[in-house]
C-alpha cells in the first residue's frame, strides 16, 4: 500500500499518494486542468496556490507544480488574480522617480506589513523591492525582483492594493533599456551586418557542397 | 541531502573524484564515433516508434506514432457546426499562439500598422519560451561572426537545415538581441556593457547570451508586457481548432473554441500565422518532457489538414539533462548552462564519460548508452540516471556562482532538500524540442497561401538537431519575420469574401480511403493527465 496523505482540494477531502505535487494530486483526484496549470516547471506563475495546514494559523503561498502535498493541507488555487497593469510607451518614459508616482502611486501607501514577502512563492523580498521602487532605485528593484514569476499571490495579500509584479516589471524594463550599460560590440556588429560585411562569406557557405561543409565543421577551431 | 541513503553514498564517490575530474579536458568524439553512437542509442533511430503517414501532403513519410495518430485524426467539428457568414472577430493578421514567436509577430505586425490579434488556448506567455533557461545565441563578439554561427548551426543540425533559413537566423541574431534589449530585456553584462557569454553544446565561440537562468522568462514577460502596452487584442483560453480557407484555397481565418465554455467562434483574417509551439506533451516513446502543458502539436495538425507540408517531423530533440530524480520534478529541464559553467557528466563510478558540451543529440545518446549498454547509471525508483556534478561549478569559479548564474536550478532542487552547490544531481534525457515542423520559406510562408508559421512549429531552420540557444533566437527572429511578412501581405489582400471549411470533409474522405483514420479527436489541445476512476 502506497503511503497516502489527506488533502483538501477546495475543502473537499481526497486521499493521494505522498510525494505528489499539489498539481499532480489534483490530477490524481480526477481534475482535468485548464486554468491554474501552465509550464509545470515553476516559471510561468499560472498555478498560484494558497494553502493552510489543518489546525495551524499560518497561510502559505506556493506554486502548485513545485510544492509537495502534506497531510492535512487545505488547498485553494488562485488561477487568476486581478493585477493592475498600467499601459505606457517604453520609448517615451524615462527612469525617473516620477514615473512610478505617476503609474503606480499606490506603492507609496505600503504600510510595511510584509505580507507580500511572506506570501511570495519564490521567496523573494517583495517588500524590499517595492521600497526600492518607491525611491526610484530601479536597478536594485530589478535585481531583487528578478526571479518573479508574476503569480500574483503577493498582491492577493496586500492591504494597500499594490500590484507588485507589475511594479517590478516596469522597473526591470526601465533598467534593461535605460540604466544598464549599453553594449558596444553589439551595436558594432549590427552595423557591420547592415552594411553587408558578411554577405559574401555566408553566400559562399550556402553554395558549398555538403562534403566541404563537413570538413569545415569537423575541423573548426573551438574557443576554450 | 537525498532522502535515500544509497544516493548520498554514491554522491560521495562523485565528490571524492571532483578535483581530478575538474582538471580533465575530456576528448571530443570524432564524426564517425558520433554517427555510430546516434544510430545505436538515439531515440530518433528506433524505427518501431514511427508510423508512415497514409494520407495528406506528407503521405509516405514517417512521423512519431503519437503524432501520426493526431495527424490522421478526426476534426473536432464538421463544417455545419459553425456559421462562417458572420465572423465573431475580424482582423488583418490572426496569430495563433501566445508564446515568444506569436508575441514577436504581433508586435511587428502592429508596428507595421495593421490590425493584429492573438488567440491562445491558455494565457499569453504560457509557452516553452517562458521555460527556456540557458540563453540565446548571437555572434556579436569580435572573435565571432555570423559565418561561424552558420557553420555551428548547420553542422550541429547534420547539414540538413535549409541554408536560406540558417542565413536569416544568424544574420538577424545580433539585431534580435538589440531589439530585445531596447524593449527592456535585461541581459547579463559586464560593468562596461560587454555581454557575458558562454558556450553551449556544439558552439565554437562563446555566444550564449543570458538573463541568469531565466533567459526565456525574462524575454517572454517583456514581450507580453509590450503586447499589452500596444493594446493588441489577446483572446486567451481560446484554441484554434481549424484553419478556415477562402474559395481559392488561401488561409482566411480560423475556427476558435473557448476552452472553458466550448463555445465555437469564427475569426476572419487576411493572413494567419501559426505559432503554436512544440509537442513534448505527446510524450513520444514514453519520455517525460521539459515542455509546457500546452505543447501538443496543435499547429502541425491545423496546418497539415489544409495542405501545409511538414519537414523533418521525424526528428525530435531529447534534452540530455532532464531531471532524473526526485519524482516531483522528473523530466524537468536542467539547463545546459549548468554544463556551460563547467559541471561535468559523471557515471556511477565517478568517471567523466564524455565531453559535457557535445551537441544535444550526441550527449543524450551518450547518457542513454551509459545507462543501458555500459550499465554505469545510477538506479533510482524512476529508472536509471547519471550524475551532473554541479558543485564543480563553484569548485572552479568560486562560491556564490550558482546562486548568481543559475538561481532557478538552485531553487528547483532546493525545494526537495537537494543543495546543488554541495551535491551533484541526477539527470536523464527528456523530450525537449521538435526539430522539424511546418515547412517554411525565408519569409515564413507555408505551402498554403496567406498561411505563415514561426517558432517551434516551423521546420527547416535547425535541420535534424538544434543547438542550445538557437530556439530562443529562432522564435524572436522568425516571429518578427512572420509578423512583418504577414502584415505586408495583409496590406495587399482584400477581406476574404467566401469562407469555407470544405477541407474537413475532403481530408476525412482521404483518410477513410487510406484506411488509416485513427478516429482520435485532434488537435489534442491539452494532454490527458486526470486519473480516471476504474
Amino acid at each position: 500500500m502506497e503511503n497516502m496523505v489527506n488533502v483538501y482540494l477546495f475543502g473537499k477531502k481526497y486521499q493521494v499518494p505522498a510525494g505528489l505535487t499539489i498539481m499532480t494530486a489534483m490530477e490524481y483526484a480526477g481534475y482535468e486542468l485548464v486554468r491554474g496549470c501552465g509550464c509545470r516547471n515553476g516559471f510561468c506563475g499560472a498555478c498560484a496556490t494558497i494553502y493552510r495546514i489543518k489546525g495551524e494559523s499560518a497561510l502559505h503561498g506556493c506554486l502548485a507544480c513545485q510544492t509537495e502535498v502534506q497531510e492535512g493541507m487545505y488547498v485553494a488555487t488562485l488561477p487568476f488574480f486581478p493585477l493592475e497593469k498600467k499601459v505606457y510607451d517604453i520609448e517615451k518614459i524615462k527612469p525617473t522617480e516620477q514615473i512610478m508616482m505617476q503609474l503606480y502611486p499606490e506603492i507609496y501607501s505600503c504600510i510595511g506589513c510584509n505580507a507580500c514577502t511572506k506570501a511570495c512563492t519564490q521567496e523573494l523580498n517583495v517588500m524590499q523591492y517595492i521600497a526600492y521602487a518607491q525611491r526610484g532605485e530601479y536597478e536594485k528593484c530589478a535585481e531583487e525582483s528578478f526571479d518573479c514569476v508574476m503569480c500574483g499571490v503577493c498582491s492577493s495579500r496586500c492591504p494597500a492594493g499594490i500590484s507588485h509584479p507589475q511594479v517590478a516589471m516596469l522597473a526591470r524594463r526601465l533598467n534593461g533599456k535605460y540604466i544598464a550599460p549599453e553594449c558596444g560590440h553589439l551595436a558594432d556588429r549590427v552595423k557591420e551586418i547592415d552594411e553587408g560585411a558578411f554577405n559574401e562569406l555566408i553566400e559562399s557557405l550556402m553554395q558549398k557542397p555538403i562534403e566541404e561543409m563537413k570538413e569545415l565543421y569537423n575541423n573548426r577551431d573551438i574557443e576554450q | 541531502m537525498y532522502k535515500i541513503d544509497k544516493l548520498n553514498e554514491l554522491a560521495k564517490i562523485v565528490a571524492e573524484k571532483r578535483e581530478a575530474n575538474a582538471a580533465l579536458e575530456p576528448r571530443r568524439m570524432t564524426a564517425e564515433e558520433k554517427d555510430t553512437l546516434l544510430a545505436t542509442f538515439h531515440p530518433d533511430y528506433k524505427q518501431d516508434e514511427f508510423t508512415v503517414l497514409s494520407a495528406g501532403v506528407n503521405k509516405g513519410d514517417k512521423v512519431p506514432t503519437q503524432l501520426a495518430e493526431l495527424l490522421q485524426g478526426k476534426s473536432r467539428i464538421t463544417a455545419a457546426d459553425v456559421d462562417l457568414s458572420a465572423p465573431d472577430y475580424d482582423t488583418d493578421v490572426l496569430i495563433i499562439g501566445g508564446g515568444g514567436a506569436g508575441a514577436s509577430a504581433a508586435i511587428e505586425a502592429d508596428e507595421a500598422g495593421v490590425k493584429a490579434m492573438i488567440v491562445t488556448k491558455l494565457r499569453i506567455g504560457d509557452a516553452n519560451t517562458m521555460m527556456a533557461e540557458g540563453g540565446i545565441q548571437a555572434a556579436d563578439k569580435p572573435n565571432d561572426s555570423p559565418a561561424i554561427h552558420y557553420i555551428d548551426a548547420f553542422g550541429g543540425g547534420h547539414f540538413a537545415a535549409k541554408p536560406e533559413l540558417v542565413r536569416k537566423l544568424v544574420t538577424k541574431a545580433p539585431e534580435a538581441i538589440q531589439w530585445l534589449n531596447k524593449l527592456g530585456v535585461e541581459f547579463d553584462k559586464e560593468p562596461d556593457g560587454t555581454m557575458v557569454t558562454t558556450h553551449g553544446g556544439g558552439t565554437s565561440r562563446k555566444r550564449m547570451h543570458a538573463a541568469k537562468d531565466y533567459s526565456g522568462a525574462e524575454i517572454m514577460r517583456t514581450l507580453r508586457d509590450e503586447v499589452i502596452n500596444r493594446g493588441i487584442p489577446v483572446i486567451d483560453f481560446t484554441a484554434a481548432i481549424e484553419i478556415i480557407l477562402d474559395e481559392n484555397g488561401k488561409a482566411a481565418g480560423a475556427v476558435l473554441m473557448n476552452m472553458e465554455t466550448k463555445e465555437l467562434l469564427v475569426a476572419r483574417a487576411k493572413t494567419v500565422i501559426i505559432a503554436t509551439g512544440g509537442a513534448g506533451r505527446l510524450h513520444y516513446q514514453g519520455f517525460p518532457t521539459s515542455n509546457h502543458y500546452g505543447a501538443t502539436a496543435d499547429g502541425l495538425i491545423l496546418g497539415y489538414r489544409v495542405g501545409a507540408r511538414l519537414l523533418y517531423a521525424d526528428t525530435l530533440q531529447y534534452h540530455p539533462t532532464g531531471t532524473g530524480y526526485p519524482e516531483q520534478i522528473f523530466g524537468a529541464l536542467v539547463t545546459e548552462k549548468v554544463r556551460s559553467l563547467g559541471a561535468k557528466l559523471v557515471n556511477i563510478d565517478g568517471e567523466v564519460f564524455m565531453h559535457p558540451l557535445e551537441t544535444r543529440d550526441v550527449t543524450a545518446a551518450s547518457i542513454i548508452r551509459e545507462c543501458t549498454e555500459r550499465n554505469k547509471g545510477v538506479e533510482t525508483s524512476l529508472g536509471k540516471a547519471v550524475w551532473l556534478d554541479t558543485p564543480m561549478i563553484e569548485y572552479k569559479h568560486g562560491e556564490g556562482t550558482i546562486e548568481k548564474r543559475i538561481p532557478a536550478m538552485m531553487r528547483m532542487f532546493g525545494k526537495y532538500g537537494i543543495d546543488i552547490r554541495k551535491e551533484p544531481i541526477l539527470v536523464y534525457p527528456t523530450l525537449h524540442y521538435q526539430n522539424g515542423g511546418l515547412n517554411i520559406s525565408e519569409d515564413c510562408s507555408t505551402d498554403v497561401e496567406n498561411l505563415y508559421a514561426a517558432g517551434e512549429v516551423a521546420g527547416g531552420i535547425h535541420g535534424r538537431n538544434r543547438l542550445m540557444g538557437n530556439s530562443l533566437l529562432d522564435v524572436i527572429v522568425f516571429g518578427r519575420n512572420a509578423g512583418i511578412n504577414a502584415a505586408a501581405k495583409a496590406k495587399d489582400t482584400a477581406v476574404p469574401e467566401k469562407l469555407t471549411l470544405d477541407h474537413i470533409e475532403r481530408f476525412n474522405k482521404e483518410l477513410e480511403e487510406s484506411g488509416a483514420a485513427s478516429g482520435t479527436a485532434s488537435p489534442m489541445l491539452l494532454p490527458h493527465y486526470a486519473r480516471r476512476s476504474k
